[in-house]
């Protein structure tokens, strides 16, 4: 199977010496056209991935930032053709382009259309939070047959054989969660993540070389700094949310949401030297 | 499709991953699973274990007051074409409902864990009044997620927690009702694991809850089979029950399952009607989809979004359904249909006329479908209906829907 842009960017950061910047938000925050021009600036400002959301009505995995994003973007009417127009908008920057979802939304479009249709758009492959291996059956043979990334998520509470059952099932990245929680910007990135990162390298075992990133409440240049020191990536996601609800019109928001990016660009770069 | 759902009445169920056929399953974030293997794992000791089963038994016995009667209704019978009606109240429980019989079962599973907080949801507040109850009882640390729209819809039983010595705490995200108060249940279980328990209310959420809760409100089908039987000396032609979540259904269901003669039905919040956008009816209503936790049948957009649920019974008012009501469904053994707000209401009059018993409006639902069932078994039939809740709750609610407040009457008043 040749590589994915996801494979690409993580290997190209790799040979850089420094960990990846990941960026997410939701498609169609605050509406479908002007959520890609506030991904142009999250890639202008240094995001070598973009997570792109798929705003969904039960996200039981967001805190309430990320839960408001999703929910003005599916008021502005956001659907999952919408959210595959903005993965080709994302793709065109030059940064991989990956989606975020929940499981229903692609169960019911149809796994393999779904896949097929992401490909076609330039998407590298897609996240699922509440997705487990045991239940992956379908998604496995629909990216398998797309040639697409599929990352599982870890958590601290993981024991070692589920490491090494979702390391297994996972293509392009693993998920570290770094805390047990959901999504939101904390004051401090809690010392569980580094353990958790050391723990999912060894169930990935030598040879492997599937990166490993690390995210949930990742909100400033030192905190992206502390996680680059050893993970391969730095997700970060309400911290990009929170800049364009704050403001008080767009260009505003994307200003900010540029500078925030250029501060966590900082901080990869610095997590190693 | 006979490989895809096989026959319940000869089948362990589910199976190891909490599968029901394609139904059912673990779809969370792999930050729950081992609490919820915890979980799994502790309830496979616990009820084979006799010493928790005694103390559990003694619970139900002197604290809850089981067995419950299974009482008669004549009167009501004859608006039912004349079948024999027998009532398993579940209402004369202590707190109200069928709701009791899950809570202490898992409450006693929470301190055997271990843990010391409880969070749960709740609708009606029924969950929630039965939740803060036995943790009061065994002194648990509580916590109650309660949608806003439905904190005023029930401030009463919102009053009731709070003496318990819960806190509740509205949820005013999303559409303020059951479904927003069990994601942000799931968001508070994530953060607090080590030393909380999610307080599942009904036979929905990811495996083992449909499981679990089933096992624990066995009891009721358990009893009412036995009662019938003294009763009238054979098996009923039917056992009808309400269904939101479908704890207090699968409770009657299950011990009658195996007895293929005894037809199985299950009545869903049809609203203002299945064809029109406000109902609860999930499986009459709905499609296969994956909502929280479960794969089952979901009320959702042709984009797998929840659409807004609406009953007039907040109990019944969420847009799902338990996974093993969806294989049951699938595999014909139980027989799904809606009953709307209004013969609903009718229903919950006319029991409350001919037999003095006030009915919770979930519960009323049941009975309104018993009247069409009575009508097709004829005098011969003999029906169980899960009589799963009282409707002190629900005075407020009645008053307002017939006109009751200033001594008025809604004009309507045939005698029955
Ligand atoms: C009296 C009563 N019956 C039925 C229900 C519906 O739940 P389930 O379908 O899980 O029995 C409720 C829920 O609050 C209830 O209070």
């Amino acid at each position: 199977m040749s590589q994915t842009t996801l494979q690409a960017a993580l290997a190209r950061t790799k040979a850089d010496g420094r960990a990846a910047l990941i960026g997410y938000l939701p498609a169609g925050f605050p509406d479908p056209d002007s959520s890609i021009k506030v991904i142009e600036a999250m890639v202008e400002g240094g995001c070598d991935v973009v997570e792109v959301g798929l705003p969904y009505s039960d996200p039981t995995m967001d805190g309430p930032t990320i839960q408001r994003a999703a929910d003005t973007a599916l008021a502005a009417g956001t659907t999952p053709p919408d959210v595959l127009r903005v993965v080709e908008a994302t793709a065109a920057t030059g940064a991989a382009a990956l989606v975020m979802t929940y499981w229903n939304p692609v169960e019911r479009y149809g796994p393999d259309r779904f896949c097929a249709d992401l490909a076609a758009a330039g998407g590298a492959g897609a996240i699922t939070p509440d997705l487990i291996p045991e239940e992956a059956d379908e998604w496995l043979a629909a990216t398998d047959a797309a040639g697409l990334d599929r990352v599982f998520l870890v958590a601290p509470s993981s024991s070692d054989e589920r490491l090494r059952l979702t390391a297994r099932a996972s293509r392009g990245f693993v998920y570290a969660a770094s805390l047990m929680g959901v999504t939101g910007t904390r004051a401090q990135v809690s010392g569980t993540a580094e353990k958790l990162v050391a723990r999912t390298r060894d169930a990935i075992g030598d040879g492997g070389g599937l990166p490993v990133c690390v995210g949930l409440g990742i909100s400033n240049r030192s905190q992206a700094a502390e996680v680059a020191a050893y993970a391969d990536g730095v997700i970060a996601g309400a911290g990009f949310c929170q800049r364009v609800l704050d403001a008080p019109d767009l260009e505003t928001g994307i200003s900010a949401v540029r500078s925030f990016a250029e501060e966590l660009a900082l901080g990869v770069r610095a997590g190693r030297s | 499709m006979p490989s895809e759902t096989p026959d319940p009445s000869r089948s362990e169920h589910p199976d190891a991953r909490g599968h029901f056929g394609r139904y059912g399953g673990r779809f969370s974030p792999e930050a729950l699973v081992a609490a919820l293997d915890q979980v799994a794992e502790e309830w496979e000791k616990a009820k084979n274990d006799p010493g928790f089963r005694a103390e559990l038994d003694a619970l139900l016995r002197d604290y809850t007051g089981r067995p419950s009667l299974l009482t008669e209704a004549p009167r009501f019978a004859e608006h039912c074409g004349g079948a024999r009606v027998l009532l398993k109240r579940e209402d004369l429980n202590h707190t109200g409902s069928h709701k009791i019989n899950n809570v202490l079962g898992q409450a006693l599973l929470t301190k055997r864990m271990g843990k010391t907080r409880v969070i749960a949801e709740t609708g009606a507040g029924q969950h929630g009044v039965a939740t803060a109850t036995a943790c009061a009882l065994m002194g648990l640390s509580c916590v109650i997620y309660m949608g806003e729209e439905d904190t005023r819809r029930q401030a009463l039983n919102v009053a009731r927690m709070r003496l318990l010595g819960a806190e509740v705490v509205p949820v005013s995200v999303g559409s303020r009702t059951l479904k927003d108060a069990i994601n942000e249940a799931f968001r508070d279980w994530v953060a607090n694991v080590e030393n909380t328990h999610y307080l599942f209310g009904t036979v929905a959420g990811p495996h083992p809850f449909p499981a679990l809760v089933r096992d624990l409100h066995y009891v009721i089908g358990e009893e009412a089979r036995s009662q019938v039987l003294d009763l009238t000396g054979r098996l009923p032609d039917a056992v009808a029950a309400c269904v939101g979540g479908g704890s207090n259904a699968m409770g009657a269901f299950a011990a009658f399952i195996p007895d293929t003669g005894v037809g199985l039905y299950g009545f869903e919040a049809g609203g203002d009607g299945v064809t029109t956008t406000r109902h609860a009816a999930a499986i009459s209503g709905g499609a296969p989809g994956v909502f929280h936790g479960a794969r089952t049948y979901v009320l959702q957009d042709t984009y797998g979004q929840t659409l807004p649920s609406h009953s007039i019974s907040a109990g019944l008012d969420y847009p799902a359904v338990g996974p093993e009501h969806a294989w049951l469904a699938d595999s014909g053994r139980v027989t799904y249909r809606a009953v709307t707000d209004a013969q609903a209401m009718e229903a919950f009059r006319l029991l409350s006329r001919t037999e003095g018993i006030i009915p919770a409006i979930e519960s009323a639902h049941a009975l309104a479908g018993v009247r069409e069932l009575g009508a097709e078994l004829g005098p011969e039939g003999v029906i169980v209906v899960n009589l799963s809740g009282r409707g002190d709750k629900d005075v407020d609610t009645a008053a307002t829907y017939f006109g009751l407040v200033d001594g008025g009457e809604d004009g309507s008043g045939e005698s029955a």
